[in-house]
């Protein structure tokens, strides 16, 4: 069970600025362990975000993308109160969805 | 039987490929999200382009603008964002050129979000950074030579 993401919405006029911080290793599959063996790649592949039921932001991730990754955008509409709801789905099936209330 | 032999068979799937394109078939089915292995597995600048759809290369634009350090101390974490002024942006991505994969991030910009964006990367040396910006079925790119003091790939 991975930790959950720690995501700040912040409304301001009409836009609302999005940070998330998730919880993955985000293995590249470079990486060899103390033994010589290649650790293989883990990573998060879609990321995507919802506000209200529509997409506000979606992305593909590669292996590239640092350990704990770190998003940020902003989107038009949002007000406090609302919420916003990230998901992603890494290369081995696991998913994870969070949710954060607009400030 | 003749209807199982069908479905198994090619044919079955290119009679789902027509009731697809017909509207018969949802045309983003609520599925596995889609990951482009071949953008994600290109080597160059030039070939992610072409992977995302590029038919030339890409034009250089002071309108998109790169944020990203100088100097990276630590190459398994280097901020790097990503700001289109330019009008119509669909998609932002996010190349390192010096990668093992040289597209790390691809950002899909849906109407009233804006096209800025900003994430972590991992850089396994000093290295040109892109960022690209599809506009249309146009391509835009900025660069930013980053240089890193300790590599983030593979330590």
């Amino acid at each position: 069970m991975t930790e959950p993401m720690r995501i700040r919405a912040q409304a301001q006029g009409d836009k609302t600025t999005v940070r998330v911080l998730v919880s993955h290793e985000m293995e590249s599959g470079q990486r060899k362990d103390a033994a010589g063996k290649t650790v293989p790649a883990w990573f998060i592949q879609n990321i995507s975000a919802t506000h209200n039921g529509k997409t506000v932001m979606s992305a593909q991730w590669g292996p590239a993308v640092s350990k704990n990754p770190f998003m940020q955008f902003s989107f038009k509409g949002g007000k406090a109160g609302d919420k916003v709801a990230v998901s992603w789905a890494d290369n081995k099936g696991d998913k994870r969805t969070d949710e954060a209330v607009i400030s | 039987m003749e209807r199982r032999h069908f479905l198994a068979t090619s044919s079955g799937a290119t009679a789902l490929a027509l009731a697809a394109s017909a509207g018969l078939a949802p045309a983003h089915a609520q599925t596995a999200p889609v990951w482009s292995k071949a953008a994600f597995d290109s080597k160059t600048l030039a070939e992610a382009a072409k992977a995302l759809g590029a038919t030339g290369a890409p034009v250089e634009s002071k309108d998109l603008i790169l944020q990203a350090p100088e100097i990276a101390e630590n190459g398994s974490v280097v901020r790097v964002g990503a700001q289109s002024k330019i009008a119509g942006t669909t998609q932002l991505a996010l190349v390192v050129e010096k990668n093992p994969n040289a597209l790390a991030a691809l950002f899909d910009i849906p109407e009233g979000t804006d096209p800025n964006v900003s994430t972590n990367l991992k850089m396994g040396q000093s290295s040109n950074v892109y960022a690209l910006a599809k506009v249309g079925d146009k391509f835009f790119y900025a660069v930013k030579e980053v240089k890193v003091t300790l590599g983030g790939c593979g330590g």
